[in-house]
């Protein structure tokens, strides 16, 4: 961000081992290639490890995730290596198919947040005006209620299911890619090129969709990847609440609730814990090394 | 978090300067237009949303066998003027709100008013010390990794600060429920006060700060014990969006020229950081700070519900499964109010620390 380019170029030889150490630790977090990212790396290996979970959950889980059995609450064993839940049911198999839903509903409601943020910001950022101030005082006032609450009135008033936790999400995380998709247009704006198009007779619509929307797609990328992790945890948290999918669907949070009820039966909400905390954490850390590269603030001179 | 990166984006440029005390009255003149039309906006959206659904609070409050008698249902709805058109029970909700009033709660049955005086310092008292704790616990350790930049100390503090954002907090709750209370017993089950205790004469409503004004202090210390493990919880989660806004912003700092000529002119390196990088990475940090807070509210849905806390997190709660709408309106109003309030002490302080932003 500082004008560092009036600099006057100073002779660096770039062979020179203590130079590249130098410059090597400047750029610890950016630009470095993949293989030496190893916390990059682990978080990639583990998010194919929970695609390949949900896509294999049926092949993998030892027991149906439904099938009750009379071993209530037993503890980790060979038979149940996770343990049982208070209807007996096995919870490795339980968190393996648990992945089915928070993964596909947490893209889901990604995708969707960013589809009507990413039109609205696009819209409000190009025309700018009125237009701009009345999408911006309303994505002002999504913010004015705290994510969970009005999530949590949402889904209450639809009535608690699957569809409604989702729509409720979306509601409530449309407005964060609305802004970043709007200040990023906004940066493009002003350019000559846009100009130009405009003076070679390219329509509003054209314009956006050749000259914007590219310039858009990094933080919007960066952006979504973040917030997979956090749809991820705000299903959890609707779920735990009782406001998510209706039992007995393996959904984590709710399974962490029922845990809630025994603490000494530390099993029931330890694992399906750790799922959450695995999966969002790996989304976390992949978000930030896309943001190192992509992002110019955050690439320069760091 | 996200709202908060697109937020500091947005963060006004320097200003030119002019006269300073018809500025700041002009300045707060628009803040509180803004401020009532979000109030206003809040309302109207939460009216719109109990409306358009199916269910109502009859279906939600109402017994199976109270559903079953049409006179009982329609006396309900008389009696909290649901039989009314939606324009007109909006107009009068409208009214009594410019009168004070936020109606009564159809769960309690008490005015909201009171409801809200009763569980608001109970979840300030959890709010506030987590907040403080998580600034200076925060701002240390960010400074430290931006300082470190690169190497080791900034690596532990990258990773620590994401497992913090990815933790479910209720989740976490529940660790260390397990942790301090069943197995190591040094700490208490839930609620405010142990059983044995009554709460202190209420001044206002904090149970610490009640107890010590009225020099109870065992029940002081039996507070404190119940207070720790939830601020312990929040402060964790807080101070993970922190970390990493304090690092960013120190960083950015580090690299002015002025941190270079500070260093160049032989001032020892604390003074560096105390007189040059502190005061001037702060300005970011207190603009964050004030979303961190409201997220630290929303926090508290999940982290009260475990520990059982008397706060406006269960009360908020209990109205949306019940679809009570007086209440919901009550505390949305409430929590826009504190964020719109939180934001513009931010701004006033932002122009206090950094003299080159004089409120633009």
């Amino acid at each position: 961000m500082t004008e560092q380019t009036t600099q006057a170029p100073v002779p660096v030889d770039l062979t020179d081992r203590r130079v590249r150490k130098a410059l090597g630790r400047r750029d610890w977090f950016a630009h470095r290639p993949l293989w030496r990212q190893p916390l990059t790396v682990a978080a990639l290996v583990v998010v194919a490890g929970w695609l390949a979970v949900a896509a294999l959950a049926n092949v993998l889980a030892p027991y149906d995730p439904l099938q009750q059995d009379d071993a209530t609450y037993a503890p980790p064993s060979a038979a149940h290596w996770f343990g049982t839940d208070e209807l007996g049911r096995d919870i490795l198999s339980r968190l393996l198919f648990g992945a089915r839903l928070s993964i596909p509903l947490a893209l889901v409601i990604v995708v969707l947040a960013l589809a009507v943020g990413g039109v609205l910001g696009l819209v409000a950022g190009y025309l700018g005006r009125f237009v701009d101030e009345a999408l911006m005082r309303l994505t002002d006032l999504v913010f004015a209620f705290p994510q969970i609450i009005l999530a949590m009135a949402v889904s209450a008033a639809f009535g608690p299911s699957t569809r409604n936790a989702v729509l409720a999400l979306v509601i409530v995380s449309w407005p964060v890619y609305a802004r970043v998709i709007r200040s990023s247009v906004l940066t493009v704006r002003g350019e000559d090129y846009l100009h130009a198009a405009r003076l070679l007779g390219v329509g509003p619509v054209t314009a956006l969709r050749r000259d914007v929307v590219p310039n858009s797609v990094g933080p919007a990328v960066v952006l979504a990847t973040l917030e997979l992790g956090n749809a991820v945890l705000m299903l959890a948290a609707l779920s735990f609440l009782g406001l998510g999918p209706r039992p007995p669907a393996p959904e984590w949070g709710a399974m962490i609730a029922l845990g809630s009820h025994d603490l000494s039966k530390w099993w029931v909400s330890v694992f399906p814990g750790l799922a959450i905390l695995t999966v969002v954490l790996a989304c976390n850390v992949l978000g930030d090394a896309l943001r190192d590269r992509i992002d110019p603030r955050f690439a320069k001179g760091r | 978090m996200s709202a908060s990166v697109a937020a500091a984006g947005e963060a006004p440029a320097a200003a030119r300067r002019r006269p300073r005390v018809p500025h700041l009255v002009r300045f707060l003149a628009k803040r509180l237009a803004v401020t009532v039309g979000l109030l206003w906006g809040v309302t109207v959206v939460t009216f719109a949303l109990v409306h358009v659904v199916p269910g109502d609070s009859a279906t939600a409050n109402l017994s199976e066998q109270a559903l079953n008698d049409p006179a009982l249902v329609a006396a309900y709805r008389a009696r909290w003027g649901l039989d009314q058109p939606v324009y007109v029970q909006y107009l009068r909700y409208l009214w009594n709100l410019l009168h004070g009033d936020l109606g009564t709660s159809q769960q309690t049955g008490k005015p909201v008013l009171s409801d809200l005086a009763h569980y608001v310092p109970a979840t300030m008292e959890l709010a506030v010390p987590s907040m403080v704790l998580a600034l200076l616990i925060g701002t240390a350790v960010g400074m430290l990794a931006a300082v470190r930049h690169g190497r080791a100390t900034d690596q532990v503090v990258r990773v620590g600060s994401l497992l913090g954002l990815s933790t479910p907090p209720f989740w976490l709750s529940l660790v260390v429920l397990y942790q301090f209370f069943y197995l190591l017993g040094v700490s208490p089950s839930g609620g405010r006060l142990s059983t044995d205790f009554s709460p202190p004469p209420t001044v206002t409503g904090m149970y610490t700060v009640d107890s010590a004004l009225a020099g109870q202090w065992a029940e002081w210390w039996d507070a404190v014990q119940h207070l720790v493990l939830p601020v312990l919880v929040l402060t964790c989660l807080t101070v993970a969006t922190l970390i990493r806004f304090v690092r960013s912003a120190m960083l950015e700092v580090l690299s002015t020229d002025y941190i270079k000529a500070a260093h160049a002119k032989g001032l020892p390196g604390f003074t560096v950081l105390r007189r040059h990088l502190l005061r001037a990475g702060l300005v970011p940090v207190i603009t964050v700070s004030g979303l961190a807070f409201a997220a630290l509210l929303s926090g508290t849905v999940l982290v009260e519900n475990i520990f059982g806390w008397p706060g406006i997190g269960q009360y908020a709660y209990r109205s949306a499964t019940a679809l009570d709408l007086p209440s919901i309106l009550g505390v949305s109003l409430f929590v826009a109010l504190v964020y719109t309030v939180v934001n513009l002490i931010v701004d006033l302080v932002y122009g206090l620390i950094d003299p080159r932003i004089r409120l633009s």
